[in-house]
């Protein structure tokens, strides 16, 4: 066998990027195809179902539930303001009637005869999706939302926590070995996305955020800190809703692992332009991964290898960086694919393939421990 | 189908979350056995979108190591010809999508909660919550849950027949309210089973027949001392096929070629437990460790039970038995000195890339590590979770329904334990069956006699289903080809001091050797015992120790080898690893050393 399948992280200096811009429930889509949008426009629009709140009347007056009918001053989807009655007992002659009073606004959605309880619903909640990168809309989804495509650079990191930000690139080190620290923070930073080399410390992550920079990009981190960033282990990784102003988007995984260089450079090289991040990343079937996508729309007149590029497989050629002790991180060209399985040391009995390392040293690698990448 | 005595060649596949696995069994001279085994990568994602295609892959890969036709085009040729061409049967299961997630409610958290949980899990699904009406949140945060969690099924119960509907309507009124949709294929309704009080159906009905797909069964808790899960399983299952994996990309496909319903991955792997348990009359505990989920299986006093650590794995969730145990319980199994931001990070970088595989041997050694952890978290839970009820004929006291988990406690007896079976990559591929043996003693800490197995290419799913049409020949491969015995393992129950007698060994052994070794505690010891082989011993436990017959008693017994040997495990039970670090990497050491269990450097 020639080649194989392995999975890889896109890096791309020029392509096409399309994301889906959806709504959690039905609603209104503000865009129409062909728009020209930037990140922060509201493209669709609508509202969450308020909270529910039960509230059990027929024992609050103490009747039974069949008798609520009779004393239930609102009625099914009724309007309710907080405090308004929402049933009201006859009393004793007009005097000493009793009141259960709505614990909130909104409307009245049931009532039940047989529990007695009384549902009520909080008025809903607003909620807005923005277009996320600066593009154009290529495609509306009717009531849900719209497909927004941008031209330019995508780069796929490994891991990622917070959510969608946008900012302006600034790389602040030299090169891609070089970890950031306190001190190559700074208030310039506020807004902007730092992209940098190899690890972030804590001190530094700590300064970003306080700086109010949209993100940081960088090779690795360590595990410990992540705990302390979460205020817990991270078990499964689902990320991207958590509350971090700063989205931290790492490119290799965890620990002190430079940035390769391919990816460093061609970020360098987009120093200035807006960029859309994303840390979200969901390790399942399924799987979802951080990203960086810079667009550039006056690239794409001149862009002429935009599509192509993506290998289907592992192959004599390929650019694969290693992923796993003890060679981890490091980025090396494939030279051959023996179709033999191979013992390890661990005495695994696995496929292999060699690798050549930038060093011109060569390896035999479990082909399970190599992801492909394209420079 | 061909006629059960007409059988010649069946194949069978199991589609995994990221791999489809296909075997090949034939019929030869009488007995039925396996022939090859093939996988491909699963094809539920992007840019195939169409299960079939892993399946077709693995059976080619089949077609390729055996030379046996299964495949016309992209059909499979029924029936088999006599030689090498066609099968009588095709199977499958799934765990593909991430298997079967549901939420259960109830109206008691620990009594019909519990029950409808018992069903869930008994179906081959994962529990991902229990509402209760007594389970601490408010409605609107039960209601946000819903939502949030987004099942493929809900299952309702709740009140014993005849008594009070209210809170089960009012749990009813919850899921009315949270309106929930399903995870798979928008714009289907979410199927709920209803399986309460039979006096709160037309409430139910009014609440939730326009929301939800609603299908009424009978009560699961009919009075209180009585559970009936038969009913809604089998609806939970039928569910299972008809919708949620119906919604999974070709499923249509693979249902209309299958001579049997497709069931679910977990469901197959704990039937084939129980029918080893049933023809074998021993109590067996089965563990299946994967990726994402942990399944434990268990059959005690005729009672078999099952269930899903659903966050314990070796690769998507290895972070979190990380997070679940603590850095430390898995720092105790490294037998070297490894920092904690190294271990951190090593198992970090596993769960974000799962598909790597331990090049070096200081890598399994802490993959394996974290496996014994895993291990015994999903074993702890399943203890806390097995309990004695099951079915409409047993029957239990009003007393002990009032406190059900801590009776269930007592149900898992590893003195009792005859069989324990490990399946799973981690365990199917460790490199030696020694350490597989290894970390089956570690995580589940069998007491007493017990033998020792492992499923030898993790092919106990597709046996599962298989066992549910042609029982014979799922047996017959089963015991053949797919459980590989370690040996009999010899553990004492009770603690000393460190080099002071533990526990004599006296046998003679096929190959003339005697053997009368006082063996002493703190230590583990292996002696040569092949497969099929037995030997008759002696076992005299010292003072405040027991094997079996009773505290200091001899128990004189026969012991069958396997692929590892006759294991003596004299560590003591409760275990206790040393505290302080330079000792505890020398015992460990040590042990692994006697069972010759990695290779020296």
């Amino acid at each position: 066998m020639a080649h194989a399948y392995t999975p890889g992280l896109r890096v791309a200096a020029l392509t096409v990027v399309r994301k889906s811009r959806r709504l959690p429930i039905k609603g209104e889509v503000l865009a129409k195809k062909g728009d020209r949008v930037t990140a922060d426009t509201v493209v669709a629009r609508t509202h969450l179902p308020g909270n529910v709140q039960l509230v059990n009347v027929a024992s609050k007056l103490g009747l039974p539930p069949e008798d609520l009918p009779s004393v239930m001053v609102k009625k099914d989807g009724d309007p309710l303001k907080k405090g308004e009655p929402l049933a009201t007992t006859k009393g004793f002659f007009g005097l000493f009637k009793a009141n259960v009073p709505s614990p909130c606004d909104g409307t009245l959605e049931s009532i039940s005869t047989v529990t007695g309880q009384v549902i009520l619903r909080e008025p809903p909640t607003p909620i807005e999706v923005d277009a996320y990168l600066d593009g154009e809309v290529v495609d509306v989804l009717p009531g849900e939302g719209v497909v927004v495509e941008a031209f330019g650079t995508f780069v796929q990191g490994i891991f990622g926590v917070g959510g969608e930000r946008t900012g302006e690139i600034k790389v602040v080190v030299d090169n891609p070995g070089v970890p950031i620290d306190a001190s190559r923070i700074d208030a310039s930073l506020k807004g902007k996305i730092a992209v940098g080399g190899s690890h972030v410390t804590w001190d530094g992550l700590q300064k970003a955020i306080q700086v109010g920079a949209s993100g940081i990009v960088v090779g690795g981190f360590d595990d410990p800190d992540l705990r302390r960033l979460l205020g817990k282990d991270l078990g499964v990784a689902i990320t991207g809703s958590e509350d971090i102003a700063t989205t931290l988007i790492l490119t290799e995984g965890f620990g002190e692992i430079a940035m390769a260089g391919a990816t460093f450079d061609l970020l360098k090289s987009r120093e200035g332009r807006k960029a859309s991040i994303n840390g979200a990343t969901q390790i399942r079937a399924g799987v979802i991964r951080p990203e960086i996508v810079v667009p550039m729309p006056e690239a794409r007149a001149t862009a002429a290898d935009a599509a192509a590029a993506r290998g289907a497989g592992l192959e004599a050629g390929s650019c694969i960086r290693v992923i796993r002790e003890p060679h981890f991180g490091r980025l090396g060209i494939v030279t051959d694919l023996p179709n033999e399985l191979q013992v390890m040391e661990s005495e695994s009995k696995v496929r292999v393939l060699k690798v050549k390392f930038d060093d011109g040293r060569e390896a035999l690698l479990p082909r399970a421990n190599v992801e492909m990448i394209e420079r | 189908m061909a006629k059960h005595e007409n059988i010649r060649a069946i194949v069978a596949t199991d589609c995994g979350s990221t791999t489809t696995k296909a075997i090949l069994i034939k019929l030869v001279d009488g007995e039925y056995r396996l022939i090859v085994r093939g996988e491909a990568p699963t094809t539920v994602e992007a840019p195939f979108e169409d299960v079939t295609r892993g399946v077709l892959n693995a059976i080619r890969e089949v077609e390729e190591l055996s030379g046996h036709e299964v495949l016309d085009g992209e059909s499979i040729v029924h029936p088999n010809d006599g030689g090498d061409r066609g099968v009588d049967l095709y199977l499958s299961t799934s765990s593909a999508g991430g298997g079967l997630q549901m939420m259960v409610a109830g109206v008691v958290k620990s009594m019909t909660a519990e029950s409808a949980q018992r069903a869930a899990l008994g179906a081959g699904a994962i529990v991902m919550d229990v509402l209760a009406s007594n389970d601490g949140r408010l409605p609107h945060e039960q209601i946000e849950r819903i939502r949030h969690l987004r099942p493929d099924m809900i299952l309702l119960s709740g009140g014993v027949d005849g008594g009070t509907i209210t809170h089960v309507v009012e749990l009813g009124q919850i899921i009315s309210a949270a309106d929930p949709k399903p995870r798979l294929g928008l714009g289907f309704k979410l199927p709920v089973i209803y399986a309460g009080n039979k006096d709160a159906r037309p409430e139910v009905s009014k609440l939730l027949d326009e929301k939800t797909s609603l299908f009424q069964v009978e009560n699961l808790r009919p009075v209180l001392e009585r559970e009936n899960l038969g009913p809604a399983r089998e609806k939970i299952h039928d569910l299972f096929m008809e919708h949620v994996m119906a919604q999974a990309p070709g499923y249509d496909k693979l249902m209309d070629w299958t001579d049997a319903p497709i069931m679910p991955t977990p469901g197959a792997v704990g039937s084939i437990i129980e029918t080893i348990a049933k023809r074998q009359d021993i109590e067996v505990v089965g563990v299946d460790i994967g990726g994402a989920t942990t399944d434990v299986f268990s059959v005690f006093q005729d009672t078999f039970n099952r269930t899903v650590s659903a966050n314990l794995g070796m690769s998507y969730s290895v972070s979190n038995v990380l997070a679940e145990t603590g850095v430390d319980n898995v720092m105790r199994w490294v037998p070297f000195k490894l920092p904690e931001l190294e271990v951190r990070n090593r198992i970090k970088n596993k769960m974000i890339r799962p598909t790597t595989v331990p090049q070096t041997l200081e890598d399994l050694k802490v993959e394996q590590a974290i496996a014994r952890e895993a291990l015994r978290l999903a074993f702890e839970q399943h203890k806390s979770f097995a309990v004695s009820l099951k079915g409409v004929q047993q029957e239990r006291t009003i007393s002990d329904a009032f406190n059900q988990s801590a009776s269930g406690g007592t149900l898992v007896n590893m003195m009792d334990l005859d069989l324990l079976v490990g399946s799973g990559g981690v365990l199917s591929h460790a490199p030696r069956r020694q350490q597989a043996a290894m970390m089956l003693i570690d995580g589940f800490m069998p007491e007493g006699i017990t033998r020792l197995a492992v499923d030898s290419i993790f092919m106990m799913p597709q046996l599962g289903v298989l066992a549910e049409v042609h029982e014979k020949a799922a047996t017959e491969v089963f015991e053949k080809d797919c459980l590989i015995h370690l040996g009999a393992l010899v553990a004492p129950v009770g603690t000393g001091q460190e080099g002071r007698p533990c526990v004599k060994l006296e046998a003679k052994f096929p190959d003339g050797r005697t053997v009368a070794d006082d063996i002493p505690y703190g230590d583990m010891r292996v002696y040569p015992l092949g497969v099929g082989e037995t030997v008759s011993a002696k076992i005299t436990p010292a003072r405040g120790f027991d094997v079996g017959a009773g505290g200091g008693r001899v128990l004189e017994t026969t012991l069958t080898g396997g692929v590892v040997g006759l294991m003596v495990d004299a560590r003591g039970r409760p275990f206790r690893l040393p505290t302080d670090e330079h000792q505890r990497v020398e015992k460990l050491a040590k042990w692994a050393k006697a069972f010759n269990a990695y290779p020296e450097i």
